[in-house]
């Protein structure tokens, strides 16, 4: 049963072929006998998840079940879920047990969506190789002396080893696409607002946008049909109506016009992930698409001009860690201004402090117009070059990442050269834009991603073109050896 | 780029974050590397740009003032540190 998509499993319940508490049941069983490989799992809620599969169960035979009713998933750990702990792979946050659910997690809960459990994660989604979390790295199914990819290392992997078949998870500089691709499934980050931020621990809330993993694009088309929503508890969600995604999933690609920005495929790129992503192009090429040349000139920018604005909200944003109301408390404070500090230095890891730090920094007074205005400027500089683009083509396509997974500790100790491990995927958050990453090759027997980036709200081309692609290609159904058995 | 020993302590004490003496260099040494990074954005010309705050532009939406959430101040403090008669506690902040 784990070797089936979620739109197959729909149709296995549907047709009694199985119940959602025997599907379940095969999930947490796999769950209990290799999680332990990869250490992609946080929290297991076996009781809850039986319960609500015996529940869905229900509905399935009084023919009134919702769209995912039944189908197991997985919820990254930085979505608040009602009486089950959310760490955001933070010591800060062992302890918390929030007293509501995220809209996300209500809005799968609505959809009759089973809960496996709560997915590893860099500490509050600072990281792009998971080595960050307090609960300890993930390990990439493909090659477990590699990394997953981050932040949501854990949902990819996890969707990766067949461990679920579709989990939630948030990028904010690339932390859907990157892992994605790592692990050879397919994410997509959609448009900023499209899918509510109430109950996600925010990082950084210009940026954050939660969205689907899974192994396919129709999967994930499934997915975002039930995550996204127009939220009142978000002042930055847009009430714009969702449409269904699956229905958009028929037409071919010719005469798409495909943007492909030279900037994407320059210095720094893996001879390998260039070419499986070249074939790739001509693959779409072949069906009818049309390659065009495009730039993106601020490219370089996006790194530093991101960080300089994820840190400074991220500092605002984690300010509210303070040991008073809930969370990790230091050992006998002397005062309010040590339970503070120290709180603080002993539940946050370094990654955390540090940007904090920089945020802090880049914020103070006579360095906020110097860095964060300026980065804001910036900001539209790179909005402008996609505007820009998006008048002449439909979708943008490149690497998602420069090179496959990399081995643990191998970014040494400068974080400089793990930031530039997001470099074609952070430009999309700064613009808002849906983004999505497909599994489209092999190097070294790891996977590569293809990105696809689209216009605002475009997310139903997005994955179309992506299904499309995935009709004549087979590289998203490559599992880890051992995996599918 | 090298971040000065009393800017360090002066960040520590505006991001209450304790810095131990011990690692005090090794800080200043990766925020450095950090910033000049992010110093690239100097040289760029941004005359006349309008700063980007946000994607999609929103304004704040209003509702009308009424009471929208039940009070749940048992459930909240249920998670807190250190609780006494519906007040979260903290060390003695008055001599």
């Amino acid at each position: 049963m784990h070797n089936r998509t979620i739109a197959e499993l729909i149709n296995g319940l549907q047709s009694k072929e199985f119940s959602s508490v025997e599907l379940t049941q095969h999930f947490l069983d796999r769950i209990g006998d290799l999680n332990p490989n990869y250490n992609a799992i946080i929290t297991v809620t076996a009781e809850q998840a039986l319960k609500a599969a015996a529940a869905a169960d229900e509905r399935l035979a009084a023919g009134n079940a919702p769209a995912m009713c039944g189908i197991p998933i997985l919820h990254k750990d930085i979505f608040c879920t009602n009486g089950v702990r959310t760490s955001c792979g933070s010591k800060m946050l062992d302890n918390f047990i929030p007293p509501y659910n995220a809209t996300v997690v209500e809005n799968f809960e609505q959809a009759g969506a089973v809960v496996l459990g709560k997915t590893n994660m860099d500490e509050f989604a600072m990281g792009s190789s998971n080595e960050t979390s307090f609960y300890g790295s993930v390990q990439n199914p493909w090659d477990t002396n590699c990394v997953p990819g981050g932040s949501s290392g854990g949902s990819a992997a996890a969707v990766a080893a067949r461990l679920a078949p579709g989990a939630t998870a948030t990028d904010t500089g690339g932390s859907i696409r990157q892992p994605a691709a790592l692990c050879g499934i397919t994410g997509l980050k959609p448009t900023y607002g499209r899918v509510s931020r109430w109950g996600m621990i925010a990082f950084a809330s210009s940026l954050d946008q939660g969205g689907p993993m899974a192994r396919t694009a129709e999967d994930c088309a499934i997915m975002l049909s039930c995550m996204a929503s127009f939220d009142d508890k978000d002042s930055t969600c847009i009430d714009r109506e969702v449409p269904d995604y699956c229905a958009a999933l028929g037409q071919d690609v010719s005469g798409l016009r495909i943007g492909v920005p030279s900037e994407y495929f320059s210095k720094g790129l893996n001879e390998g992930t260039e070419q499986a992503v070249r074939t790739a192009l001509a693959k779409l090429e072949e069906q009818g698409a049309e390659l065009v040349e495009i730039s993106l000139p601020n490219t370089g920018l996006s790194v530093p001009a991101y960080y300089v604005i994820a840190p400074a909200e991220a500092s605002a944003n984690l300010s509210r860690f303070d040991g008073v109301k809930y969370g990790y408390r230091c050992e006998d404070p002397k005062d309010l201004q040590d339970l503070y500090s120290r709180s603080r230095a002993e539940g946050f890891g370094e990654e955390v402090q540090r940007r904090i730090l920089i945020g802090t920094y880049c914020l103070s007074a006579g360095y906020y117009e110097a860095y964060y205005g300026k980065a804001q400027q910036v900001r539209q500089l790179i909005q402008r070059d996609f505007e820009k683009a998006f008048e002449t083509v439909d979708v943008i396509m490149g690497p998602t990442c420069p090179s496959p997974a990399f081995k643990f500790g191998s970014k040494g100790d400068d974080p400089v050269a793990m930031y530039l491990e997001d470099i074609y995927t952070i430009a999309t958050n700064l613009a808002g834009l849906p983004g999505m990453s497909v599994p489209c090759g092999m190097v070294d027997n790891k996977p590569v991603g293809l990105q696809i980036i689209g216009n605002y709200f475009d997310e139903a081309r997005i994955l179309n073109v992506a299904h499309q692609y995935q009709q004549i290609t087979e590289w998203h159904d490559q599992a880890p050896e051992g995996v599918a058995s | 780029m090298s971040i000065e020993r009393h800017e360090i302590e002066k960040l520590a004490m505006l991001s209450r974050i304790a810095i131990s003496d011990s690692t005090i260099v090794e800080v200043s040494q990766r925020l450095g590397s950090v910033l000049d990074l992010v110093d690239q954005l100097q040289g760029v010309n941004t005359e006349g740009v309008q700063a980007m705050s946000h994607p999609m532009q929103a304004i704040q939406r209003l509702r009308e003032d009424e009471v929208s959430e039940l009070n749940q101040r048992e459930a909240l403090q249920k998670i807190a540190p250190d609780t006494e008669e519906g007040l979260f506690l903290v060390p003695k902040v008055i001599e």
